[in-house]
């Protein structure tokens, strides 16, 4: 499986009458053809912004994709020029957002909406569009296609919008899908029939996907491999059954341990992470994560440590990771 | 632990239905929209009943209806030997010092423009509680028992994260020493890593001031680990009601299993192997709830009877009550 894109070092700030926030900080990673990453984090960690800004929706102001390469089928998003970087959104590489209601134009019909991406990209006529959309909606499960594709996004359930949404994304087949928190405005039966959906478009189509979520069990059941961030930092990167079954970076082990399972023995108490992330205007020295870190050491106030190779496949930013996992196989 | 003798709230054919209106200059109802359509249970004393359902199921208007924030359409509400339902001006507000309500919305529920002192102090005032000095006082102990500095006692909540402004929401609660706090979706706008802080903080003042909450989620999880019983309502009704170990481990209801089956789990080991329920269709609008069980246009087992009668809630066996034609 080649690499599809990779992103190297981005930095990316917004100017605002407070300050500079540091939103993102130097992070590199990469997606493989048919992979599907996990960008996993709370908010404000930078896992939007990150994707946002590949895909140039940074407004600018008060926005700065500050530096950083993003390499995509030979070429850096971030240099080439606007007719290009719009030739590539929607059509090779697709976005769904979070709340559909806010995503999809509330004056014009489904069709108007859906068909739009086909006649920009792919050429196509409208009556050639119009059989397109039916067919893509009816891929992603909407009864009564035919009947609904006139119908405006006011008239459909939220499960329904993302659909439409999704269906939006795919309809030019793109090879890299970016799902930025999907579900998560969503009931948990709905959000399991969209994830149905998605992984069995992710299996027909071939196409890799980012899925940027806070939810650590959804990430669980779809992602190959996952990235932690935190503060604006990539701080561990390994593979899903790695980062559940080994974590080594504070944050991450701290996150697994303050979710309430269901399948879990019913603990007398959850074990919280203290304190709050750090403010991204006023960034810390050291690590980001010195204050809440039960590890920290003198040197985690002064150095911030850079994602390394920790063990087989596994990187993590964490000048004390070794004693993390001791601790944890005792 | 909970008193299974002696229930705290009995509530009794619950209802909550909202008019909709039509026309411009007259006003006419064409429709309601039942939000809460018949409800019967009880919360015993001490204990945690975790209310789940999904959007749009009647969860926070029960809970609402419950405290009179509502008022109810029919049905009776007994709390400390009185008909809430039938209580009016300060006979209500005087009863409203033993129950109160943690809201979901951080950034919404605090009022931007009190200090937090005033926040927390207005109940004392109001009920009559405290004053001046002894006020004061009662406040900076309020906010150091849920784990703020009583330092910030002039602050504004602008000068607070969202978990801290939960803090000073559930502050508020306890300022008048009440026997039953409504929580409604009190962690959901929170980041995980926070969350199980004021999980947590809640649990132990509940084991400190023998409170009794109503626990209103949709994530099952967390549900799961704070409550005793559970009910899990669908569309204005409670289909399943029973405590938490045999909700989980025995459920009943369908729509129950298919709730459970979707919740996802944090470890991809277990989650490869899990079998899904996925249910067909979205909910159906409160507005035309379907005939018979309204559970039956999305139900996996669905049989004839389903569709005309509704199931009659009741207990069939161990204090484990359901609304299902296909249990015995």
């Amino acid at each position: 499986m080649g690499t599809l894109l990779e992103v190297k070092n981005l930095r990316t700030e917004f100017h605002t009458q407070d300050g500079v926030v540091h939103a993102v900080n130097g992070v590199s990673f990469h997606v493989d053809e048919g992979e599907t990453l996990g960008l996993v984090g709370e908010s404000g960690c930078g896992k939007s912004v990150s994707m946002l800004s590949v895909m140039r929706l940074i407004p600018m102001p008060p926005g700065k994709i500050v530096s950083g390469q993003v390499m995509f089928q030979g070429r850096d998003l971030l240099q080439v020029d606007d007719e290009e970087i719009r030739s590539v959104r929607g059509n090779k590489i697709a976005m769904v957002f979070q709340d559909p209601m806010t995503s999809l134009n509330p004056v014009l019909t489904i069709n108007t909406q859906v068909s739009e991406a086909l006649e920009l990209h792919l050429g196509m006529t409208k009556p050639q569009a119009r059989k397109r959309t039916i067919e893509l909606l009816k891929m992603v499960g909407i009864p009564e296609a035919e009947r609904r594709v006139d119908d405006y996004p006011h008239q459909f359930s939220g499960g329904m919008r993302q659909r439409v949404m999704i269906a939006m994304a795919l309809s030019c087949s793109p090879q890299l899908l970016i799902a930025d928190e999907p579900t998560t405005a969503l009931d948990v039966t709905i959000q399991a029939q969209i994830i149905d959906i998605v992984k069995r478009l992710k299996r027909e189509l071939g196409m890799a996907i980012v899925w940027i979520t806070h939810d650590l069990g959804v990430i669980a059941g779809l992602a190959d491999r996952i990235n932690v961030m935190y503060a604006g930092f990539v701080i561990e990167s390994a593979t899903t059954k790695e980062i559940f079954g080994n974590p080594l970076h504070p944050y991450t082990l701290g996150l697994l341990g303050s979710i309430p399972r269901l399948d879990a023995a019913l603990k007398a108490k959850l074990t919280p992470i203290e304190g709050l992330p750090p403010d991204l205007i006023a960034l810390p020295k050291g690590c980001p994560f010195y204050e809440r870190c039960r590890y920290r050491t003198d040197k985690c106030a002064e150095e911030n440590p850079p994602l390394e190779l920790a063990t087989l496949r596994h990187w993590v930013a964490c000048w004390n990771w070794q004693d993390v996992r001791k601790q944890r196989l005792q | 632990m909970a008193d299974t003798t002696q229930p705290l709230v009995q509530v009794k054919g619950l209802k909550k239905y909202f008019p909709v209106m039509q026309g411009i200059i007259l006003q006419r109802k064409v429709a309601d929209v039942k939000a809460v359509d018949g409800l019967d249970f009880e919360i015993r004393k001490g204990e945690t009943l975790g209310l789940v359902g999904e959007s749009g199921c009647g969860k926070s208007t029960t809970g609402r209806a419950i405290l009179q924030l509502y008022r109810p359409t029919a049905g009776e509400v007994i709390f400390q030997g009185k008909n809430l339902c039938k209580l009016q001006g300060e006979e209500l507000r005087k009863m409203r010092r033993h129950m109160q309500m943690i809201f979901q919305d951080p950034y919404a529920s605090l009022n931007p423009r009190m200090t937090v002192g005033d926040i927390i102090g207005e109940p004392l005032e109001v009920h009559n509680i405290a004053k001046g000095k002894e006020k004061k006082e009662r406040v900076q102990e309020l906010l150091q028992i849920v784990g703020l500095n009583p330092y910030f006692v002039n602050r504004y909540p602008h000068e607070f994260s969202g978990g801290q402004r939960q803090r000073i929401g559930v502050a508020r609660a306890l300022a008048v020493n009440p026997d039953f706090i409504v929580c409604d979706e009190p962690i959901s706008a929170l980041d995980v890593s926070i969350q199980a802080q004021i999980i947590n903080l809640l649990e132990e003042l509940q084991a400190k001031f023998h409170l009794t909450y109503l626990f209103i989620a949709h994530d099952l999880s967390v549900v799961r680990h704070i409550s005793d019983r559970v009910a899990v309502m669908y569309l204005g009704k409670i289909v399943e009601l029973t405590d938490r170990t045999s909700l989980y481990e025995n459920p009943l209801h369908p729509y129950t299993k298919a709730l459970l089956s979707a919740v996802p789990i944090p470890d991809p080991v277990v989650e490869e192997k899990r079998e899904r329920i996925i249910l067909v269709g979205d909910v159906p609008s409160p507005l035309r709830p379907p005939p018979g069980c309204r559970f039956h246009t999305r139900c996996p087992i669905v049989m004839d009877v389903c569709k005309v009668q509704d199931p009659v809630f009741r207990d069939v066996g161990g204090d484990h009550w359901v609304a299902c034609h296909a249990v015995k």
